[in-house]
């Protein structure tokens, strides 16, 4: 014990000393073992177990929830995107964005990676998602244990979400 | 340590076995849990709920407790009349005007009395009011959320005490004062007190949909201490009755000069009657200032509002609307049983308990049957009135409560008991030692038509030797008793908070199934609330800073912010954009002498931060949100105050 802190001391000091008066050059700081982000990668294969889980496809598993079954329309229905466009600005956008990595994924292209069942049931019942559907599990440690949170969105509330993901690149 | 279980084990079995041999009728003593299963009786298992609420008086706390029974378990502290800082009330810019007053801003209360609405003579559980003895105010708070959202000062009043009850269909919630003062209050000479001080009795009014609380008149009595009332019920609907002592209005010694006279009163008064003569423009409007304080549960802010004037009534202009009954040696509670038949005047420095009989109240004023006056309010004859007496129950009867099945229970502070008692026959059933020196007593459902029996607590001024010592001061005791059998039966000791002096308490169902979860985010009216990261900004307004904040699971946005300069107010105004039952985020920020904020899921709050310092402060959530609750942090730059630092915020600017 009374070793390890003087080896802390140590580099602690060491630290300091190696970074005092030198404020302006950005270059001194220090990265430890930094994750290289998973959506700069290659889209690795869709069967590949060690794959991030955000880029793990899978269209048959519909997760854990109230969703059994939802089949989509061919046609986006343009009105019920919109509805759900504003409800994820309202609920959503404190941790998902519209093309970017944020605390958690982005939504684009979340329907060809995952059926809409899977998709309204993370949605809705994320407590039990991440406790017992597999890629939910996963990626709740992918996104550094950062929750799902539960906004309370209606069944209905949710499918105009999934009709807006949708309509996103 | 395996032999130690195994030994203890095989002691335990011992025990069991011998007890269990025991005669069932011996009363119980030390081993009497194992005997009598009352272990079992208050034993709420692991992720269980208790079947009854009960709501307690915090005394000088200012505050009302929640509890749960029979497990004596403690779930809530309810802020009322005092500042707050586990929640940020009374500290928060929405909540500080609750704490308003004509006398300014007062961060403290003395409260006593809670009692539950009701409708039809039943506990309905939609709103619980509590009065302040000190500042004389009655507070309302909403059994949906478990918040104060209304405060009333009680002006003309001065040692609010023989408040905050009910009438049977919440028509009012009564306020009576214990001290009377010269109305209006001006400087004289404090001897002078006799024939020139009054006793303003209050009926404030209570909207039957919003609950809302207003003034409709107050009684301007005779300078006497009303000490405690009740409504009458069922038959005597639509009186109210009120115990007095110091009816020689004495101002100094109370200890021995208010106890000369052999009787005092139980001021009887007709509210209906006087109601009706309010109605027809009765009464004067008097100048007076008392503030209103209300809170906006969609704005989620408390507007304090200073009123100018009350409705006072002199009761000898309303003939047949007030009578007194003579009532032996300074009576304490006053008590109308559920069919609202008996008046029970707790005489505490009296030999025998008495009891009057509303018909026989009745009769004697319909006939006349005056024994003289006081001030011109006709006093009713002691023995036309009187239904019976409970001969020598104990020493120092206080309170009385009601089973519903025709048995009174009544509290001796001098002798530690309870006495249960049959009315009618006034014969004393049972009795329990308290532990020590009890006050109230609460039954379920107590103040209502309905009482709803099987549990009984006892509320103890002393504590001494009943919990580990901790040092001078000790929380008070109650004792909670089984009341569904023949006699008493002593279950449990739990400890209460602050001093409790009433409590209300009621079945679970009806509250537990209205319990709000969660403030909807589409409700939010907050001014400064914002609901995505577009709405997130920091506006200066001379030197006041605005900033408009976000919190979800588990980040602020934004969480960098430069710009504030030393001498700046700078208002975060925090809105927690979760929307699940049971998140809350908490907002403290280094060097706030206001107190943190406890934000639920949907609601918005605000902190004032004066800055004193230079430097970049840290600003953190303080309640633990998720497994990245210790990540939840942000920074404010400080620059001095003749910087020229440009208002910058953001949130995230270099995740990739």
């Amino acid at each position: 014990m009374k070793v390890t802190l003087k080896i802390i001391t140590v580099l602690f000091v060491s630290l300091l000393i190696s970074c005092g008066g030198k404020e302006e050059k950005k270059e001194e700081t220090f990265s430890y073992q930094k994750k290289e982000s998973t959506e700069k990668k290659e889209t690795p294969k869709a069967e590949a177990t060690t794959a991030p889980a955000s880029a793990r496809i899978d269209l048959t598993n519909k997760g854990v929830g109230p969703i059994t079954s939802l089949v989509l329309p061919a046609e986006i229905d343009q009105t019920m995107a919109a509805q759900g466009a504003d409800i994820f600005k309202k609920m959503c956008t404190a941790c998902h964005r519209d093309g970017k990595k944020f605390i958690g994924p982005a939504p684009n292209g979340v329907l060809e990676r995952r059926t809409p069942e899977w998709v309204m049931n993370m949605i809705l019942n994320p407590e039990e998602m991440v406790q017992k559907d597999p890629l939910a599990k996963d990626l709740l440690i992918e996104f550094n244990g950062s929750p799902m949170a539960n906004q309370n969105l209606t069944e209905e509330e949710a499918r105009a979400v999934v009709e807006y993901f949708r309509t996103l690149n | 340590m395996k032999k130690i279980i195994k030994s203890s084990l095989a002691v335990l079995s011992v025990l069991v076995a011998f007890t269990s041999c025991n005669n069932s009728e011996k009363t119980a003593s030390k081993s009497g849990a194992l005997s009598n299963n009352i272990a079992e009786k208050v034993y709420v298992a692991p992720g269980e709920h208790d079947s009854h609420y009960a709501f307690i008086s915090g005394g000088y706390s200012g505050n009302l407790t929640v509890y749960g029974l029979p497990s004596g378990r403690m779930f809530k502290e309810i802020p009322v009349f005092s500042q707050f800082p586990t929640s940020g009330y009374g500290y928060s810019e929405e909540t500080k005007p609750m704490l308003n007053t004509s006398h300014g801003f007062i961060p403290w209360g003395d409260s006593h009395h809670p009692d539950i609405s009701q409708t039809n003579g039943e506990i309905d559980g939609r709103f619980i009011f509590i009065n302040e003895n000190n500042t004389p105010r009655i507070a309302k708070i909403d059994l949906k959320t478990f918040e104060t959202t209304e405060i009333i000062e009680v002006p003309n009043s001065a040692g609010n005490h023989s408040s905050s009850f009910v009438t049977e269909n919440t028509e009012y919630v009564v306020a009576g004062t214990r001290f009377s003062v010269p109305v209006p209050q001006r400087d004289m000479p404090i001897k002078d007190y006799k024939g020139n001080f009054q006793g303003a009795l209050s009926f404030i009014s209570v909207a039957p949909e919003t609950g809302n609380m207003d003034i409709k008149f107050q009684i301007l009595m005779p300078g006497f201490n009303y000490d405690l009332s009740h409504p009458g019920r069922g038959k005597s609907h639509g009186w109210f009755f009120f115990t007095t002592y110091n009816t020689e209005e004495a101002s100094t010694l109370l200890e021995v000069n208010a106890s000369q006279n052999d009787k005092d009163f139980i001021a009887a008064v007709n509210w209906k009657k006087i109601e009706e003569y309010v109605n027809n423009g009765g009464g004067t409007m008097m100048p007076a200032e008392y503030a209103h304080n209300v809170y906006d549960e969609h704005t989620h802010t408390a507007t304090s509002t200073m009123k100018k004037e009350v409705r006072v009534v002199n009761p000898i202009d309303v003939p047949g609307a007030v009578f007194f009954l003579p009532t032996p040696k300074s009576p304490h509670g006053c008590d109308v049983d559920p069919s609202g038949e008996y008046i029970v005047g707790n005489g505490k420095l009296s030999a025998n308990l008495t009891v009057h009989s509303f018909t026989k109240m009745l009769d004697a004023i319909e006939n006349k049957k005056f024994d003289g006056d006081a001030y011109g309010i006709p006093i009713l004859k002691f023995e036309d009135v009187l239904a019976g007496s409970v001969e020598q129950p104990g020493l120092g009867p206080l309170h009385t409560e009601f089973d519903g099945q025709g048995n009174a229970y009544t509290t001796f502070f001098i002798s530690s008991e309870v006495v249960k008692w049959k009315l009618g026959t006034w014969e004393v059933l049972d009795r329990k030692p308290t532990y020590y020196s009890v006050g109230h007593l609460t039954i379920p459902g107590g103040n209502s038509g309905k009482p709803q029996g099987k549990y009984m607590f006892a509320m103890n001024k002393i504590t001494k030797d009943r919990y580990l010592p901790t040092g001078p001061e000790m929380e008070h005791s109650a004792q909670l008793y089984d009341i569904s059998g023949d006699k008493m039966e002593l279950l449990l000791d739990f400890p209460t908070h602050g001093e409790p002096h009433y409590a209300a308490a009621m079945e679970a169902n009806l509250i537990k199934e209205r319990s709000q979860k969660i403030y909807n985010l589409e409700e939010n009216k907050h001014p400064y609330a914002a609901f995505t990261d577009a709405d997130t900004k920091v506006v200066r307004k001379g030197n006041e800073v605005h900033i408009y904040m976000t919190t979800i699971r588990s980040h602020f946005s934004p969480d960098n912010i430069e710009g504030v300069k030393v001498g700046d107010k700078v208002f975060f105004h925090v809105t927690n954009l979760e929307q699940d039952f049971d998140v809350p985020h908490g907002f403290a920020v280094l060097g706030q002498n206001t107190s943190e904020l406890l934000i639920m899921p949907g609601q918005t709050k605000t902190s004032i931060w004066e800055p004193t310092k230079v430097g970049v402060w840290p600003f953190y959530c303080t309640d633990f949100c998720s497994a990245l609750h210790q990540e939840m942090q942000g920074y404010i730059r400080v620059s001095p105050a003749n910087a020229n630092t440009p208002l910058k915020w953001s949130m995230g600017e270099d995740i990739e």
